[in-house]
């Protein structure tokens, strides 16, 4: 009896060596302009060629400006990181979604848009949120450099297996609670190490329920868990996303792949190393409070008091925290008042979470001294948008409607928070300075995000429904 | 190539848990295209003021420490991106040991590609060894990876875990590219097998 991951792993095992440590064979490789130019340059010095150019895919996302590209990059460091990745793609010959074509975007919302992620592969990408790709079923894991260099080079990985661990969340969400709610919850609950060594499989009915934007924002977070990789089993849902898509396998060759899929769900009695049990029902709308994702607490709560912390090197983490963050112990979450709001990301900038902003910003303003930020996360998604008219009704709410890319979540490109600034982002990461020097975020839904926005603070989206 | 077989330094304590890679170094400068060069802004929020000038009070800041090889830390050492710019920079600062209570999967990983050595130890061993930490340059670590112990200045040794293979890689200074080129005609017979079995598999064309 075996979980999904065994099975993924075990299909993908090109050698064992002596000690355990395995070769895995790697389906997709994912490439990008931040970490992937001292791997080509790497391969370059040593002579190698790349093994599978037909099972790699490359896009600029990190540091791409998501206002109008069309006359090129300003600033120099990022074009020069940018051009350096054409010139690889180019040379090695990579296929590449270039700045201008539509289906560019964020690496994590591309793979699974395009049908280039699927069920029961491996994926890596020298990014942590590779994580996403592992709601398609797929076991999906961030590497660095030197492991983009070898997945180039040899096509595998050395690696040895993690252990599983099943968060299995039941029952049905509330109104208003939404797929990052649960992920905010489970970070909350397990901590920002909570998943270390493991994979985590995500299971139970409020999962199942997902739709597939929804299951990639769960997956997204996991590694915010600490966790190697996060992984839903395939199912009708994953089955009909992915049929049609452009990668994706076609005709008969879909069916074959369908009948394969459904042997990947894990087997009834296969053994975790951890399981955590969570009950839809407790699960409100969450907003982290401090400066790593498992400070988070539900917007009907307060700030934690450090004093209440037993631990004394907790407590000064607890109150450095606090002090960055500029909160005070017992202050309301809903009363804490906003800068900026950024809607975007790998974990929320798919049509379904812009159409859930959209649904709050209807017919409201964003308040007086906000600014407020949408980043579709692809082209393809950006013309959804505009076709649908959610982008008419965010830009007439006072929304900026911006290009793809990665933008605000990590402020590589000219959008970031200045000092002091505080946010309600739907990023990943609210880590001291992660949208800007001295920015302060808070994490939240994209309806929560709307709904900041709106209010001009923190506030319960359910006041909004 | 580099390796890694013993060190005796100077350790700098950082007694902080969950230190996460943007604030080893953050995003802002990983817009370089080399290895090399980032050692000036590690820890840069910590390190330094917002006007440039150096935060006395950041251990790195302060003699002895300027001059560590091994860095002390709580759990979770490492969190977050898979940056590799994150041990780039502990390595170009001079930094080839980091000793915490437990390590972000990614981040230890990519340590061992530069040759730096991640050593976990309990909280009650990092804490003994900062506080040797704090008596400075009459303090120096030792580490011994043959025979996986750190010395503390007592003679005391705290004895710890790791992988065999990773051990050898660090020990012999291998690159592990070539090491897994060894195995080249496995990786071939495995792509036939699985192209033969799972012909669904689309290639990736544009």
């Amino acid at each position: 009896m075996r979980t999904l991951f065994d099975k993924i792993w075990d299909s993908h095992v090109v050698e064992k060596l002596p000690d355990g440590t395995c070769i895995l064979y790697i389906d997709r490789h994912l490439v990008h302009e931040v970490t992937s130019p001292q791997a080509f340059e790497g391969l370059r010095l040593a002579g190698r060629k790349m093994r599978r150019t037909d099972a790699t895919i490359a896009v600029v996302d990190h540091n791409i400006p998501t206002s109008d590209r069309k006359a090129g990059i300003a600033e120099p460091e990022s074009r020069l990181q940018i051009e350096t990745l054409e010139k690889n793609v180019k040379e090695f010959g990579v296929p590449y979604f270039p700045v201008l074509d539509p289906r560019q975007g964020i690496v994590h919302v591309v793979g699974p848009e395009q049908g280039i992620s699927l069920p029961g592969f491996t994926i890596v990408c020298g990014d942590s949120h590779t994580s996403t790709h592992g709601a398609m079923g797929a076991l999906a894991f961030g590497i660095g450099t030197s492991e983009v260099e070898h997945v180039l080079a040899t096509q595998t990985l050395l690696q040895k297996p993690a252990r599983n661990m099943l968060v299995r969340v039941d029952g049905t969400l509330p109104l208003g609670v939404t797929a990052k709610d649960v992920i905010l919850a489970i970070i909350g609950k397990i901590g920002t190490n909570g998943g270390t060594g493991h994979v985590i499989e995500f299971a139970g009915e409020a999962i199942r329920s997902l739709d597939m934007a929804g299951r990639l924002t769960v997956c997204n977070m996991a590694i915010e868990a600490g966790a190697r990789a996060g992984l839903i089993a395939p199912d009708e849902t994953t089955f009909a996303y992915i049929k049609g898509r452009p990668f994706a396998p076609q005709g008969e060759a879909f069916d074959h792949a369908v009948a394969y899929w459904r042997t990947l769900a894990s087997d009834e009695g296969a053994h975790y190393d951890k399981i955590v049990v969570l009950n839809a029902a407790d699960i409100a709308p969450m907003v982290t409070w401090g400066t790593n994702p498992e400070s988070v607490a539900p917007i009907t709560g307060v700030v934690p008091d450090p004093a209440d912390v037993a631990d004394p090197a907790a407590r000064v983490q607890m109150e450095r925290m606090l002090s960055y963050m500029d909160l005070q112990p017992g202050q309301k979450l809903d009363q804490v008042p906003i800068d900026v709001v950024f809607i975007g990301s790998c974990t929320n900038a798919r049509i379904e979470d812009l159409r859930a902003a959209a649904a709050i910003a209807a017919g409201r303003h964003v308040a007086p001294g906000v600014r407020a930020l949408v980043v579709p996360g692809s082209g393809l998604i950006k013309a959804q948008a505009e076709a649908e008219g959610i982008a008419r009704t965010l830009m007439n709410a006072g929304f900026e409607w911006r290009e793809a890319g990665c933008s605000m979540c990590l402020g590589m490109n000219p959008d970031k928070l200045t000092p002091g600034q505080r946010c309600a982002s739907t990023s990943n990461r609210n880590f001291e300075g992660r949208q800007g020097p001295g920015g302060r975020t808070h994490l939240l839904s994209p309806a929560m995000a709307a709904a900041a926005a709106v209010a001009g603070r923190l506030v319960d989206v359910r006041e909004y429904l | 190539m580099p390796s890694f077989t013993k060190l005796t330094a100077i350790a700098a304590p950082l007694p902080l848990a969950n230190v996460d890679t943007d604030k080893i170094i953050p995003a802002r400068f990983l817009k370089t295209i080399a290895r090399s060069g980032l050692g000036k802004n590690l820890f840069d929020t910590l390190r330094f003021n917002p006007d440039g000038s150096e935060n006395p009070d950041f251990v790195l800041n302060r003699e002895p420490y300027r001059h560590a090889q091994i860095l002390l830390a709580h759990e979770n050492f490492g969190c977050g991106s898979s940056r590799e710019h994150a041990p780039w920079s502990l390595l170009d600062f001079g930094i080839t040991c980091v000793i915490a209570t437990s390590f972000a999967d990614i981040f230890y990983n990519n340590c061992f590609k530069n040759f730096i050595l991640p050593v976990t130890l309990s909280r009650e061993q990092v804490d003994a060894l900062m506080g040797d930490a704090a008596n400075g340059a009459n303090a120096r670590l030792s580490i011994d990876l043959e025979r996986q112990v750190v010395v503390r200045p007592s003679g005391e040794e705290f004895a710890f875990e790791i992988d065999p293979f990773r051990k050898h890689l660090l020990l012999n200074g291998l690159d592990d590219i070539g090491q897994t080129l060894q195995h080249a005609t496995a990786i071939d017979a495995f792509e036939k097998k699985r192209e033969a079995q799972q012909s669904w598999i689309p290639k990736v064309v544009v």
